[in-house]
């Protein structure tokens, strides 16, 4: 009952507090798609991996007082900031689910921020192809973020450190 | 005449309830209409188990795609023809992607999908790029074109115009499906001014805008969507036949995995079950095979299973209370036990459902760059979202609404021949009147 929005509770719990909705979009798709059960359903679309089913979700987790919002003013913008309530805790208390190692790796992508998150995800999106189409996608799907070529590394290599994290345990 | 331009001698015509006509002249989506992969999308229903709640929703994937080939079709044709920014050339890739949009659907997706762990995006891509007779049409345009078309659906192509011709939040799929479902349903809430919609659309740089003027075709549109949402697609009694397909689905398989005998071994599914499936054995998969099994599992010796599949085959649905999640998750654990010590499977038989395990989405103003919104194009060239010039879509976007239901089998609950007091607790924790 509930296993999946619990889920998402202890992926925020495991990570203190979250900056950003598509940072949020973002650790979830990467933790999804090198492990982790997450159900949420992604599609590409405009700015990358996005999934509706995690949106509406972490919103019926706002209404139930289990998730904390934070919309704050930021630039031209507005950001959101996620941690979980006092009753959120005390229902993750009764409901936890097991995910070893989730803490470490969202933790490491806590530490990251929106943009190269945003280009990993992209990456990962297409770990069907071979790297020089995932780059030619990452070049032309994502033409205004002006990804450079050492950005592109990075992002692999970081999926090789987070799958090893993974795989060492 | 190279075969991406060969234009049928007779304009073909399919009679439809929504546009009235839907006009096919060339050749290539004649024959992808023809290929059995195409034909094969009448056997899926447009809206699953709605027609349990409202019985007119019997149209099919088949009859959505060529409608939303048909609303592509006026929009290249008749709208953006002319226009600066769109490319003639992308006029056919257009077509292709809209009609073919839908090819992966199986037979109730939704449930199917969340069960075996599948996404019919994925088919989709598979039948396009497979060795499949869809395939085979579209290569006679070139080699590529099955990839283009497969990018432009997974909305994955450098593309955006034509990707947000078919997938964006007010485009041709939306747009056919609102109308339809509400035509289908019976149902009054569906109706907005399309042609308006269509004639103030215009192609401008990554993505398809409305010209100012058309504000308020839009409002209703987006008016139409959400009440389609709420009375239609969000209905409890739907939401309850969809919940016990799922619970049938899942125990086939638990079943299966447990080394249970089948009195009619369900075959169609054992490449699901291994998880061995191949296009063939998906495309081998539709309603009318579901139903069959359906019939087939009444007579099966676990209880569970042809409990499900009687209630399911005869409409004996699940009844269902409002549940509050924050306030109300000790109780379900109490119920859950008291399910338990009544000899009744609370994994079956007391199931929770949330309105984001739902496929429908609202409009949304698209904040930190979560998903592209509806902009407008200003007299004055500027562009703004949508929301930040309308107060009615302001009103309803910002807003969040979600729902809770906790479904359960009230007849078995309501028997007292065994476990008379268990089930009386039951009743009391549930509100039911005894």
């Amino acid at each position: 009952m509930l296993k999946d929005h619990a889920k998402l509770m202890q992926a925020i719990a495991a990570s203190g507090e979250i900056i950003g909705r598509k940072k949020l979009q973002k650790m979830i798709y990467i933790a999804k798609k090198v492990t982790f059960p997450f159900q949420e359903r992604f599609q590409f679309h405009f700015y990358g991996p996005y999934s509706e089913e995690l949106t509406l979700r972490v919103e019926e987790l706002c209404n139930m007082g289990f998730l904390d919002e934070l919309k704050e003013k930021k630039g031209g913008y507005y950001q959101y900031r996620y941690t979980l309530t006092e009753s959120g805790k005390e229902f993750l208390s009764l409901n936890e689910v097991e995910m070893p190692y989730l803490e470490e790796c969202l933790n490491s992508m806590n530490g990251q921020n929106a943009r190269f998150l945003e280009l990993v995800s992209t990456v990962l999106y297409f770990d069907n192809l071979e790297k020089d189409e995932v780059i030619e996608k990452v070049f032309t799907l994502k033409k205004k973020q002006n990804y450079t070529m050492d950005e592109i590394i990075q992002a692999y290599q970081y999926i090789e450190e987070l799958q090893a994290k993974i795989r060492q345990n | 005449m190279h075969y991406s331009e060969q234009k049928l001698t007779e304009e073909k015509v399919f009679k439809d309830p929504v546009h009235r006509y839907v006009h096919v002249r060339d050749q290539v989506i004649w024959d992808l209409i023809g290929t059995k992969e195409f034909q094969r999308l009448r056997r899926i229903k447009q809206l699953g188990t709605t027609f349990l709640t409202f019985h007119g929703a019997e149209h099919s994937r088949f009859n959505h795609s060529l409608g939303v080939y048909e609303i592509i079709r006026r929009i290249v044709d008749d709208v953006f023809h002319d226009r600066p920014k769109w490319n003639k050339e992308d006029r056919l890739l257009s077509l292709c992607a809209g009609l073919l949009h839908d090819l992966g659907h199986g037979p109730f997706s939704h449930s199917f999908e969340k069960v075996f762990d599948l996404d019919h995006e994925h088919f989709t891509q598979e039948i396009i790029l497979g060795n499949t007779e869809v395939n085979a049409v579209l290569t006679k345009v070139h080699p590529d074109f099955p990839k283009r078309v497969a990018e432009v659906i997974g909305k994955t192509s450098a593309n955006k115009i034509v990707i947000s011709l078919i997938s964006s939040q007010i485009d041709a799929d939306r747009m056919d499906y609102l109308q339809r479902d509400a035509y289908f349903t019976g149902v009054s809430y569906g109706q907005f001014d399309m042609e308006r919609i269509l004639r103030v659309m215009r192609p401008h740089e990554d993505q398809v805008m409305i010209k100012q003027t058309g504000m308020h075709a839009v409002e209703d549109y987006i008016m139409s969507r959400y009440q389609m949402y709420w009375q239609v697609y969000f209905h409890p009694v739907t939401r309850s036949a969809e919940v016990i397909l799922t619970k049938i689905l899942h125990r086939v398989k638990e079943l299966y995995q447990k080394g249970y005998r089948f009195k009619q071994e369900p075959a169609h599914f054992t490449a699901f079950f291994e998880n061995t499936l191949t296009l063939e054995d998906y495309l081998k998969l539709d309603e009318s095979i579901l139903f069959y099994y359906f019939q087939v599992w009444q007579d099966e010796a676990d209880e569970i299973l042809s409990d499900l599949c009687l209630r399911f085959v005869n409409r004996n649905l699940f009844k269902y209370v409002e549940f509050d999640p924050a306030k109300e998750y000790k109780k379900l654990a109490e119920l859950s036990a008291l399910f338990e010590k009544a000899g009744i499977n609370p994994d079956y038989y007391l199931v929770v459902d949330s309105s984001s395990d739902l496929p429908y989405d609202f409009y949304r103003p698209g904040e930190e760059e979560e998903r592209l919104p509806i902009h407008l194009l200003m007299k004055s060239g500027e562009i703004r979202e949508l929301s930040r010039e309308s107060e009615i879509v302001d009103a309803i976007s910002g807003k969040r609404r979600t729902d809770h239901k906790l479904y359960f089998p009230e007849d078995i609950l309501k028997d007292d021949k065994t476990k008379k007091n268990i089930k009386k607790q039951i009743r009391t924790l549930l509100d039911m009147r005894s």
